[in-house]
């Protein structure tokens, strides 16, 4: 059984895409598993002939137990078989075993003529891996600052995982020309231009070590509170503006559809944008600092809450961000999504407004150091220029991750969260 | 047991003795040529003068290092000639102008001997870019091409082997220019010595090897470092013409050179000189010299080779006591003028660092 | 263009500089008479006479030192040592007379010598006449240092080094002597001191090797490139002055570099030019700069070790590997 999802201790067995003495080839879709978030299929790892099937439909295996042997159509499966149906997920035909053991090893495999150097020299570059910080070849950096390449995304295929240049080759040829973003956080404007169409991988981001106070606090809460330690940030905010725009949007074009939350989540990421502070997560030693703002966004399905991200929903335009909120939470919905579609945002936002919810406080989604309650909008008297007057508003409350957002950072976050959105027009201007 | 043995050897080596009292002759019959002791005088007044003026010169010049460098004015290591002035003086005054002249580092006095003026030379000593190498050498690489002075060379024996080179040439080349090497004792214990008259006799190259026998290699005496003593006769091992000489008397100096250099001029043949003679001062400015007396030191001050050579010229009546007085004189604002350079000639350019590592870089 | 060895080669351009300057001659053990102790003076002294062709003693210290006297007032010696490893014996005059007397008179006294002779490995003469002592000499400013890795280079340098003012150690490979190749016989070929040559043009590593490691680099070059790897061999053919502008270019263009030698690699040049590197194209490098050196250890005598001892083709292949991530 293969491991599909982060989470995933087990799986479920959803449909075998082929039968026993059918030939299967490396890659080919060889089942259908559900995992605790999605239906994903499993493809084979060698080629060979389905020679026993050892999990049936609706069965559920843990992580590791072989669930079918592959084999040559003559060969002797009567050990495995033995195997497959004891407790034992190391057998050599499970397929899942095998991959994650050798893909563990690879990265330290010495090519034989190198291998004096390579044991040698091994322990310094295990302790630096220890230290978090990631090996790269001065070509492969410089290559990727100037093409825009985000290392935290690769994967080093040289000695000791580091990235080299071939690393950063290939994913330039997977990224659509014309798409920069440089490493590191940059001073930017409100909002950042994405290329039409553009694709983005999770954010990059920069660690910075934790600063003695820094430490002190998080520790200090932790005791407090728990491995999380929250705090609550509430602000009433006025959206008869952001209510108007959207319907002056959807009359123009009723096929954008554009929802409130939709406008929601650019404001976070435009307020992130000027907030680096709470674009941010807590990493045990340091405080990593994302470039982009990756929106989670909380979506109920029949199964339970999936948050599927859009990623840098700070450079995305409102329409395109509309658009892929919808494809997702449709996919969502249909248990269709990849692990990395619902993994590693910078930031959530979950909206029980639909519910006629006022307010609440969400729980934070480790390791993303804050997440927005959204509540519902409603008429409600408000104070402008002296008098009582009824506007469409909404309460949003955000949850922070205390040991790297504090209080006042919070706060000055949801200020300009809050001016975004009562002048939501500002989300048009580049 | 070392100044025992310095004893008995210096005595054994000492059969003539002569009026001299204090010299060391080798015995005659295997030396190639002995200088006899008191030799006529066969010079002109001018030329008298001009030595006797040169010595009194570079003993002064000398004298006003040794003040300059405790002053801090000269740095490194600074070599006197002082108690050897009759040597350089004597045997350069016997060449021609284009010829030439290597010697080691303790070479001032040579260097002005052979035509270098005293300002150059304190300004190279002063490390300055009026020096005569630009600041570069230093009080050990005095060089000067227009006189034909091929430098001090410092690695202790390594210029025996350039000069043999330079005779080399000037053979190879069909001049007569003839090439004088000067050399401590104790350069005498070096392979360069020993290859260079090797080849110097092999080949016939007109190059006169002196060896400056001033008794001490820094502070080793001559008995504690060869094990025979006698270096004119080490010539023989080569089948090498020698001579042995009294290095505090300027003209036996002069024209035992010159028969060198007649040798050299028309058969270009070699010549090793050995010439006896005495420092006063230490090795170097920071030598303390604690191996030897104040006493040995004031016996080899009574044959002083400027106290001789005036004694000579007094007299045969060619200088009078004014005489005297007036060159001491003139040395004396020469000196003072060299000074004067050396401390108004800048230092190099920076940019001059990077300068003369290559002919054609 | 004539195909001859790196021997005749270099006597070609011995012979032509002798005829065109009357202040060269040539001095060393074995030169004359005996046409050499590895032929490379056969039939000079037939050509020029005992003046211009001078047979020696075994007295190393003493005619380098000659030499450099002779350079000072205008001749231009080519004093060969029959093997570099006699050199040592010589170093005095070399390093300091022949390197620092331009400097320390001022500039008045330029060296125009070129001291020559087989260096490097050699077969089965154990430790004291089997040893690279390039950087020995390379270290010092005031000398320039040239090796030469094909005939038409040995002629092109050595009449260059000839013709060149200041004091040039020029090193042969005695293994490399029957060396075969083309050759220019035009009496103005020259090739400039200073100056790299690509041997083979390549992009994904470069072999920077001087000497017989060129060979070796070029047959390893042959060998990766069947398994597709471009392989770039750059030949300093000078290491001082050392055209490190060629060397960083190509490896600024391939992003891997090693360097071949069979030095000992201690201290040696392939040290000092992956110090260059590192200085000026950091940020082109993909891989740690890596070398192939000889063995640390004295030139054993048996045939086994003494293998063991020089770098070969299969260790520069496994070195390029190593940098390319293969």
């Amino acid at each position: 059984m293969p491991k599909l999802s982060p989470t995933m201790e087990e799986g479920q067995l959803s449909r075998w895409l082929k039968k026993e003495g059918d030939k299967v080839s490396m890659g080919e879709p060889l089942a259908e598993i559900d995992t605790d978030k999605a239906t994903m299929e499993m493809q084979a790892l060698s080629n060979g002939v389905l020679r026993k099937i050892l999990i049936n439909e609706g069965e559920s295996a843990p992580l590791g137990h072989p669930i079918a042997i592959i084999g040559e159509p003559d060969e002797d499966i009567s050990s495995l078989l033995t195997a497959g149906n004891g407790k034992s997920p190391q057998t050599s035909a499970a397929p899942a075993a095998e991959e994650s053991e050798s893909t563990a090893k690879q990265p330290d495999a010495p090519t034989s003529e190198a291998s004096a150097t390579a044991r040698e020299s091994q322990p310094a570059r295990q302790s630096s891996r220890d230290d978090g910080r990631q090996l790269i070849s001065p070509i492969a950096a410089r290559m990727a600052a100037e093409a825009g390449v985000n290392l935290k995304s690769l994967q080093g295929s040289g000695p000791g995982g580091r990235i080299v240049k071939r690393d950063v080759e290939a994913a330039m040829a997977e990224k659509p020309a014309g798409v920069s973003t440089g490493p590191g956080l940059r001073a930017v404007g409100l909002i950042r231009p994405a290329g039409k169409g553009a694709v983005y991988g999770p954010s990059a981001y920069r660690d910075e070590p934790l600063s003695e106070m820094r430490r002190t606090i998080a520790r200090r809460l932790v005791t407090s509170l728990g491995p999380v330690p929250h705090f609550f940030l509430t602000s009433q905010i006025d959206m008869e503006r952001a209510a108007d725009m959207r319907r002056a949007i959807n009359e123009l074009n009723p096929d954008i559809k554009l929802s409130i939350n939709d406008i929601i989540i650019k404001g976070a990421a435009a307020a992130l944008v000027e907030h680096p502070q709470v674009n941010a997560s807590f990493q045990d030693k340091t405080v990593r600092y994302y470039e982009h703002a990756d929106i989670g966004v909380a979506v109920a399905t029949e199964n339970g809450l999936i948050a599927p991200v859009v990623r840098a929903a700070d450079v995305k335009s409102l329409l395109e961000i509309a658009g892929e909120v919808r494809e997702l939470a449709e996919r969502a919905r249909a248990r269709k999504l990849r692990p990395e579609e619902y993994t590693g945002a910078t930031f959530s936002i979950s909206n029980l407004g639909m519910f006629g919810i006022d307010e609440f406080t969400a729980v934070i989604n480790p390791p993303e150091g804050a997440i927005l309650a959204v509540g519902a909008m409603a008429p409600s008297p408000v104070v402008k220029e002296n008098e009582v007057v009824i506007r469409q508003t909404m309460r949003v409350t955000m949850s922070c991750d205390h040991r790297v957002v504090d209080g006042a950072t919070g706060a000055q976050f949801l200020q300009t969260f809050k001016q975004i959105m009562e002048n939501p027009l500002y989300l048009f201007l580049s | 047991m070392g100044s025992q043995t310095t004893e008995r050897r210096e005595k054994s080596n000492t059969p003539a003795g002569g009026a001299t009292g204090v010299l060391d002759a080798p015995p005659s019959a295997l030396a190639n040529q002995t200088s006899p002791q008191s030799p006529a005088i066969e010079e002109d007044r001018e030329t008298l003068v001009k030595i006797f003026h040169l010595m009194l010169l570079v003993r002064r010049f000398e004298e006003k290092c040794a003040e300059s460098y405790s002053l801090g004015k000269i740095g490194g290591f600074c070599h006197l000639y002082i108690g050897q002035e009759a040597v350089g003086v004597g045997a350069i005054s016997a060449l021609r102008p284009d010829d030439y002249v290597l010697t080691s580092y303790r070479e001032h006095g040579q260097a002005i001997a052979k035509g270098i003026s005293p300002e150059a030379v304190m300004a190279e000593l002063y490390g300055k870019a009026g020096g005569c190498s630009k600041g570069k050498g230093g009080s050990m690489h005095l060089f000067d091409k227009r006189v034909n002075f091929l430098g001090g060379h410092a690695i202790v024996g390594g210029q025996i082997a350039l000069a043999t080179g330079v005779a080399f040439a000037t053979k190879y080349q069909e001049t007569d220019q003839v090439t004088l090497c000067f050399f401590g004792e104790a350069a005498v214990n070096q392979g360069a010595f020993h290859e260079s008259l090797n080849m110097a006799q092999l080949w016939k190259l007109p190059c006169i090897y002196i060896c400056e026998n001033n008794r001490y290699g820094m502070g080793t005496s001559l008995a504690r470092a060869m094990s025979f003593q006698n270096v004119a006769q080490k010539a023989r091992a080569y089948e090498l013409a020698s001579e042995f000489v009294d290095g505090m008397d300027v003209l036996a100096m002069r024209q035992a050179t010159r028969r060198a250099i007649k040798r050299a001029r028309e058969d270009y043949l070699p010549t090793l000189i050995e010439a006896r003679t005495y420092r006063y001062m230490g090795h170097s400015m920071s030598d303390p010299g604690n191996y030897r007396t104040r006493a040995e030191i004031e016996k080899y001050q009574e044959r002083d080779p400027i106290r001789v050579f005036t004694a000579t010229l007094k007299e045969n009546g060619i200088l009078t006591d004014k005489d005297i007085a007036d060159i001491e004189a003139q040395v004396k604002l020469e000196v003072e003028r060299a000074v004067r350079f050396a401390e108004e000639s800048p230092e190099p350019d920076p940019s001059e660092l990077y300068k003369d590592v290559y002919a054609s870089p | 263009m004539a195909v001859m060895t790196m021997r005749d080669a270099l006597n070609l351009a011995l012979r032509e500089e002798l005829a065109r300057d009357g202040s060269v001659f040539l001095m060393g053990e074995e030169v004359a008479e005996y046409q050499g102790a590895y032929k490379v003076t056969r039939g000079l002294l037939e050509a020029f006479g005992p003046k211009r062709v001078i047979d020696t003693p075994i007295t190393e210290l003493g005619f380098a030192g000659l030499g450099v006297g002779a350079a000072m007032v205008g001749l231009r010696p080519i004093i060969e040592f029959m093997t570099f490893n006699f050199s040592i014996l010589a170093t005095d005059q070399i390093i300091n007379s022949a390197a620092k007397m331009l400097y320390m008179s001022g500039g008045q006294f330029k060296i125009p010598i070129v001291f020559r002779g087989p260096g490097g490995s050699a077969y089965q003469v154990s430790s004291q006449h089997s040893q690279a002592l390039e950087s020995w000499y390379a270290y010092f400013p005031g000398l320039k240092v040239v090796m030469p890795s094909t005939p038409a280079d040995a002629k092109g340098l050595l009449k260059s080094a000839i013709r060149d003012d200041d004091p040039v150690i020029f090193i042969e490979q005695e293994r490399m002597y029957g060396m075969k190749g083309e050759v220019p016989e035009d009496e103005n070929f020259t090739i400039p001191l200073g100056v790299a040559e690509v041997k083979r043009e390549g992009t994904d590593a470069t072999i920077v090797a001087r000497s017989v490691m060129v060979p070796v680099a070029l047959k390893a070059a042959e060998a990766l490139a069947k398994d597709g790897l471009s392989c770039e061999v750059i030949d300093p053919r000078t290491i001082r002055p050392l055209d490190i502008n060629a060397i960083v270019e190509s490896v600024r263009k391939t992003n891997r570099v090693v360097i071949a030698e069979e030095s000992h690699p201690f201290a040696g040049v392939g040290a000092e030019i992956s110090a260059e590197i590192n200085e000026r194209a950091f940020d082109y490098l993909d891989a740690p700069v890596k070398r192939v050196s000889g063995a640390d250890v004295p030139m054993p005598y048996a045939k086994n070790l003494e293998r063991l001892a020089i770098p070969d083709v299969e260790q520069v292949i496994a070195a390029v590997r190593e940098v390319a991530y293969l």
